[in-house]
């Protein structure tokens, strides 16, 4: 199995992600923005970090970039799954790959610290093989206070991936993370990739790593 | 060929919070200030070349709604300044 890790100028936790997949099974390399081929990955990782500096909004300049084209392209023809973490899950908003939108956390502060999320969504390829009822994964952000106009919508359509069990950055409805339409694409703002060992905390972020590649090996 | 002075003021939506705003009130309150609701914006300013004004304009609101703002969170009001034959 195959990770493409997506380099853009300021992503800073490319390498955590390296790591994290390759414990989680993975062979990886690593993508630079400007890539224009990436059909042969089974897994994209769009990391975390500043892209572009987060100039204009987080994410905002990031879509620009021609492997957001690409990207565009491998999750219509479904040739893969697309995860994206912190300032990946921005960058798929800003994309509008997924739908609403990362403002401000309500407390005006950068947190950084464990949180326990829930599955909510388990019938996925990122939740399948989730064995436990709930994650705990770091959060390091400024930006993560999920906001849409119809919550209710995302609700019915079985969108939402994580619900955080305390809500620490005002979030609508503790959202996490969520999935687009076809369920190959999913956001969130928890750090699954810097969990992955008993010794980085207690090793639930591979369980998601995990789940993606179970999934696409019995595929 | 013209260039075309614009400026464009994003603010946020009703209902999303604005954390600096809420934060700048808290303080001012505290001064004992008679002051409610500030929120903050951006204000981008930009030149535009091109043919005439309806050519500019179209470019202009075009590249704000695209690029320089989220719909899902800001709302804009964009204005032309003034132009110069080149």
């Amino acid at each position: 199995m195959k990770a493409g890790i997506i380099v853009f100028p300021g992503s800073n936790c490319d390498r955590d992600a390296e790591f994290a997949l390759n414990m989680a099974g993975f062979k990886t390399e690593y993508i630079w923005h400007d890539y224009e081929n990436i059909k042969d990955y089974n897994l994209i990782f769009i990391p975390g970090g500043f892209s572009y500096g987060d100039y204009l909004r987080a994410g905002a300049l990031a879509k620009f970039s021609p492997v957001m084209k690409q990207i565009e392209k491998y999750i219509l023809n479904e040739n893969g799954f697309v995860l994206g973490v912190c300032n990946g899950f921005q960058i798929l908003t800003e994309a509008e790959i997924l739908s609403g939108a990362l403002t401000k956390n309500n407390s005006l502060k950068f947190i950084c610290k464990d949180v326990d999320i829930k599955p909510i969504n388990r019938e996925t390829a990122f939740s399948r093989y989730i064995t436990k009822d709930s994650l705990t994964i770091p959060i390091a952000h400024s930006e993560g206070n999920y906001y849409i106009e119809n919550y209710e919508e995302l609700k019915n359509k079985n969108l939402i991936a994580f619900e955080y069990i305390k809500n620490p950055n005002g979030s609508i409805g503790n959202i996490a993370g969520i999935y687009n339409e076809t369920f190959n694409v999913l956001g969130m703002m928890p750090h699954p990739e810097r969990n992955s060992l008993k010794i980085l905390g207690n090793g639930d972020g591979l369980e998601i790593l995990l789940s993606i590649r179970r999934s696409l090996e019995n595929e | 060929m013209k260039k075309f002075f614009f400026e464009v003021l994003i603010i946020l939506k009703d209902g999303i919070l604005d954390p600096q705003g809420s934060a700048t009130q808290k303080v001012l309150k505290r001064l004992e200030y008679p002051i409610d609701n500030i929120r903050f914006g951006k204000l981008i300013t930009f030149e535009i070349t091109a043919k005439d004004k309806d050519n500019a304009e179209k470019i202009a609101k075009e590249i704000t709604y695209n690029s320089l703002i989220n719909p899902v969170l800001e709302n804009f009001e964009l204005k032309l300044l003034k132009e110069i034959e080149i």
